[in-house]
């Protein structure tokens, strides 16, 4: 008699309950009772008749509900400048420490963030995130948010260890790649309100100065790139 | 220890009565009430008001209904809420903070509305953000939702003030922690605050007068307050004291958040004055260093050096894994291949020749080891190594000084305090700048400004010893004995008078006959002596024994009872006996190819004046134990590397004789000395009992201090002649800065920027007659720097230089020491 009998026993006859189970489920007549050992038959008869609900993934990928809280993403200004400051509040917020941010000084030479500071490291560890969604409340700049993609497995540790690169949204129309100065005349507070739409002239020609090669300039988009926006 | 028999046993505090949210409590009379309401756990929001400050009723924060009985003595109410952060007590009073008064809530809340009304609320971005006053207070005290809709005020950000200290005028509540730190505590002001209503801001004095005075610090920096562009030692305090994120610092801007954060109490490594510091590290790295409450040490404050210079010991010249010569090279091998290495290498090179003569080993330790390792490296020479030549003093050294350390300050136990230093009516400071040379013991002679009378013999009157009021005594460096022979009358009433300390830096030791002067005056007005070197680990040395002449607890090497005690204490039959050299005299017979093996820890080559390179290049087996690279680990046979300060455990003796241990706040695998040392003398078969700090503090304890029969005798030596120089030629006076290019401060920029630029100093006669114009050149035999002069009231004959700042390296560079003669030349 295992110890967790005795508790068991011990705890009945301190209540002094009844030592049989009587069950709360109606009692069947003797028909129901005859039939009871093929019962279970009339769960499969009754699902031939219903549609089929399995999915063939991986070979159909069905699109998830439009909130699905799916991997991270690290969005950008409409100029290519990124939102994320660096400011830990998502690292802060994460109930599973799966966060890690490690901030630095905007220089008029690397202006990666519009205002005075921007995330240099950011990893999310995938490993750990329990997709609860804590750090999107916490982003004061709407620069984390989640996507749908639910993708998420790997054969390493360390490839499950995302870093800035693979959360950073993808380059849309108008944008150029940062670093690269603000538009002329506007502070952080306009960037926030959403004044700035676009990349500028004095924007693109300081990127052609400085990384001539680089793929987001207009010279250098694919007309591939350019239909895609 | 001072005699506390003539106190009273009690002192009679009156006290007064009053009733705090309905709490009765009893305080000294004049507390003020924000503190007696500490004293009951009701905590009243505050920014200005810090303990260590005078009041200043700035914020307005703190405001609660106050009623004090008038004179029916029926209690009379206040008609407007009272801040209670200037109000002291009175018999009666009754107090209601926002616990119990709606009034004084909605007057704090009203207060928090308005101090936010231009307050960017940019925390994501400011430094502060996690651990601030007004955010926590904002949370706590304020409302939920802002009613300002209209535009803030908006300041250029950040404006630095300094090449470290950065001023975001944005987020200023307008406290003025940092002006009253500047000006009572520090006696730098830099910032203050101006024009009036919405407009007023703290802001930095007028650029336009500057008035270059050789105090120009590297980098850039603000004005301050008597026109001289800032540079201050002690202004990191006032970014941990700023209550918002105004003031930051730039080494630590956008590092990291409170939270990532984990914070070891520590003690700090740069001064002999043990200063509590806190280490905030992440994933093993150091991020800052903050002051630690300490109120018999540092109370709240540390010097800049002391918070910022912590970067070198990550460097990417940081050695890890041991390294041994081969072919020329050196190597990573493992620890049992460097350690065997090591002792082959020593009893190779120690070995007696074909004609029976050996070459001795030494132990060279800089003073910057903690108690436990200066006690390991003496014990191993004197244990392994047989020899007596082993020396902790990277720096200008005497017998003279030896045994003055042995007869008064080995095993004397705690001597004058900071507290005793701060009460003394007159303080002598001999061979000891107070601000380049003492951290935080500057801070509380200057909390006695105006209470005490600094006296500094030196051959001009810094400005250091200008904030603290000093009065000059002149004298010629090295010939400080002279000075002190002739000390006026009045001076020597001054010193008198009970209590009067006389201050003996490490320069006490370039200057023969100081320690036997001091003695003399000691001997004729009754003061009070205290030796205050500048590294923090030349007092634990000292105690450990790592002296030529001093065994552990100042008994001396040479007396056959001392020496007998000791080796029963430590299982050995016997001793060595030879009289053992100081460090100087080591480099000097190594370069002679006198020594066998030499092992060296913790030494900068380019701090000692003798020739250093040679000295390595003849000795047959160096051992170097490093943190980094040095140039005496690149010239060595075997590097083993060892722990810095944050990594390991240890004991640090200040110079009050205090004993400030401090645990390890960062576990790595790196190995402290003591454990290295230990491990060593295995390859003797020697047990030397130095693998924990336990056991190396349990023998220091076993062995005690000296009996007065085993101490030295007092120091004999005669002063030195009146210096002789020739036409062109100066008498060399230097002291290090406290922010230069000492090793420990490499690799921080920020800090670096605020150390003083570096200027030669003379006399406008010395200036004419070498015929000095707007630089100079000085040289020696061995070498030459050029300066830009600085003409300043100062004894003739002589010029001064920095001792390691920025292109004046006195000892590489010159080969010499203060008071030696040097030749002094215009320079273009």
């Amino acid at each position: 008699m295992s110890g967790s009998d005795d508790v068991w026993k011990v705890n009945r006859e301190r209540d002094g309950e009844r030592e049989t189970f009587e069950s709360n489920f109606p009692k069947r007549g003797p028909f129901l009772e005859a039939l009871a050992p093929v019962a279970g038959f009339g769960v499969s008869l009754r699902n031939f008749f219903r549609p089929t609900v399995t999915e063939q993934y991986p070979k159909v990928k069905n699109p998830t509900m439009p909130r699905y809280h799916g991997r991270h993403q690290l969005n950008r200004h409409p100029d290519g400048l990124e939102k994320c400051i660096g400011c830990e509040l998502c690292a802060w917020a994460c109930p599973a420490d799966a966060i890690y941010v490690e901030a630095d000084s905007n220089t008029p030479d690397h202006q990666v963030s519009p205002g005075e500071r921007y995330g240099r490291v950011y990893q999310i560890n995938y490993l750990r995130c329990i997709f609860c969604g804590l750090c999107i409340e916490a982003c004061p700049t709407r620069a984390l948010t989640m996507t749908n993609e639910y993708e998420l497995a790997g054969p390493t540790r360390e490839g499950l260890i995302y870093e800035k690169q693979d959360l950073l949204a993808p380059m849309g129309k108008n944008m150029l790649a940062a670093p690269h100065p603000m538009v002329p005349g506007t502070t952080d507070g306009s960037y926030y309100r959403q004044e700035v739409t676009g990349a500028v002239d004095e924007q693109v020609e300081w990127v052609r100065e400085h990384r001539p090669e680089d793929p987001t300039l207009p010279e250098n988009r694919t007309a591939e790139e350019a239909a895609r926006g | 220890m001072t005699a506390t028999a003539d106190k009273p046993a009690t002192a009679v505090v009156d006290t007064v009565t009053l009733t705090i949210d309905g709490t009765e409590v009893t305080v000294p009379k004049g507390t003020l009430i924000i503190r007696a309401a500490e004293q009951v756990g009701i905590e009243i929001p505050r920014f200005c008001d810090h303990p260590a400050l005078k009041p200043a009723g700035a914020c307005r924060q703190c405001l609660v209904d106050v009623a004090s009985p008038g004179p029916d003595g029926n209690l009379r109410a206040f008609p407007k809420p009272q801040a209670s952060c200037t109000m002291t007590v009175t018999e009666g009073m009754v107090v209601n903070t926002q616990h119990t008064s709606e009034e004084a809530d909605r007057a704090q809340k009203g207060v928090m509305e308005l101090l936010l009304v231009n307050h960017p609320l940019d925390c994501p971005v400011c430094d502060k953000g996690g651990e601030c006053p007004l955010q926590n207070q904002a949370m706590s005290h304020g409302r939920p939702e802002t009613r300002f809709v209209d535009v803030k005020r908006v300041f250029e950000k950040p404006l630095p003030l300094s090449s470290e200290i950065l001023l975001d005028r944005e987020r200023c509540v307008l406290c003025q922690r940092c002006t009253r730190f500047s000006k009572e505590i520090a006696g730098d002001a830099f910032i203050d605050l101006q024009n009036r209503g919405a407009q007023q801001q703290i802001g930095t004095f007028d650029e336009d007068v500057l008035d270059f005075d050789g105090y120009r610090p590297v980098g850039a920096a603000t004005v301050d307050e008597a026109g001289k562009a800032f540079s201050s030692y002690y202004s990191g305090n006032t970014v941990q004291i700023c209550p918002v994120g105004a003031l930051t610092s730039a080494a630590y801007r956008f590092r990291s958040r409170p939270f990532d954060l984990v914070s070891s109490p520590s003690i700090s490594e740069h001064d002999s004055s043990g200063s509590a510091i806190r280490i905030d590290h992440r994933r093993g790295q150091v991020l800052r260093r903050l002051a630690d409450n300490d109120p018999v040490v540092n109370e709240d404050w540390i010097s800049d050096k002391d918070r910022f210079a912590f970067a070198w010991q990550n460097l990417s010249d940081r050695i890890t894994r041991p390294l041994v010569r081969k072919d020329g090279e050196l190597v990573e091998v493992s620890w049992p291949e460097a350690l065997a290495a090591a002792a082959a290498g020593i009893k190779a090179a120690t070995a007696s020749d074909d004609e029976g003569s050996a070459r001795g080993a030494a132990v060279l330790t800089g003073g910057r080891v903690t108690l436990e390792d200066a006690y390991a490296y003496q014990k191993l020479a004197r244990v392994v190594l047989g020899t007596n030549d082993v020396d902790s003093r990277a720096r200008s050294t005497s017998d003279e000084e030896q045994a003055f350390l042995g007869s008064q300050v080995a095993g004397t136990g705690l001597g004058v305090t900071f507290g005793e230093l701060e009460k003394a009516p007159t303080v002598l400071l001999v061979g000891f700048e107070a601000e380049d040379e003492g951290g935080v013991v500057f801070l509380r002679l200057r909390k006695s400004l105006g209470r005490q009378q600094v006296l500094t013999v030196a051959p001009y009157l810094s400005r250091g010893a200008e904030k603290l009021g000093a009065t000059l005594v002149p004298a010629v460096p090295g010939r400080e004995a002279s000075a002190l022979a002739e000390l006026p009358a009045d001076v020597r009433e001054a010193l008198s008078q009970p209590g009067a300390v006389i201050v003996l830096g490490e320069r006490a030791a370039e200057a023969p006959g100081t320690f036997v002067a001091a003695n003399e005056i000691v001997a004729a007005t009754g003061a009070r002596l205290a030796w205050i070197p500048r590294r923090a680990g030349e007092r634990g040395a000292v105690e450990a024994g790592a002296l030529p002449g001093l065994l552990p607890g100042g008994r001396t090497a040479t007396l056959k009872g001392a020496r007998e005690a000791v080796a029963k204490a430590w299982g050995v039959e016997s001793l060595p006996t030879a009289k053992g050299r100081d460090t100087n005299a080591i480099i000097e017979e190594a370069a002679e190819g006198g020594i066998g093996a030499l092992i060296v820890g913790g030494v900068s080559a380019s701090d000692l004046a003798g020739d250093v390179a040679t000295a390595l290049g003849r000795t047959g087996f160096v051992v170097s134990l490093e943190v980094r690279r040095s140039e005496i680990a690149e010239a060595a046979d075997v590097v083993l590397p060892v722990a810095p300060p944050s990594e390991k455990s240890g004991t640090f003796i200040n110079w009050e004789g205090r004993l400030r241990a401090f645990a390890t706040a960062i576990r790595t695998d790196a190995m402290s000395d003591h454990r290295v040392l230990d491990l060593l003398a295995r390859e003797w078969g020697v047990e030397l009992g130095t693998a924990t700090v336990e056991a190396v503090n349990a023998e220091l304890a076993a062995l005690g201090a000296a009996s007065s029969t085993e101490r030295p005798a007092a120091p004999k030596a005669r002063a030195a002649g009146k210096a002789r120089t020739k036409k062109g030629t100066a008498v060399l006076g230097t002291w290090h800065q406290l922010v230069d290019e000492g090793a420990l401060q490499d690799g921080e920029p920020y800090l670096a920027g605020t150390g003083r630029v570096a200027v030669a100093r003379m006399s406008q006669a010395t200036a004419d007659a070498v015929g000095a114009g707007a630089a100079v050149s000085v040289s020696t035999e061995s070498g030459t720097i050029e300066l830009p002069v600085v003409v300043t009231a100062m004894v003739d004959g002589v010029v001064w230089v920095p001792t390691k700042s920025p292109g004046s390296w006195v000892a590489r560079d010159l080969r010499a020491t203060a008071g030696a003669i040097v030749t002094v030349k215009g320079a273009a």
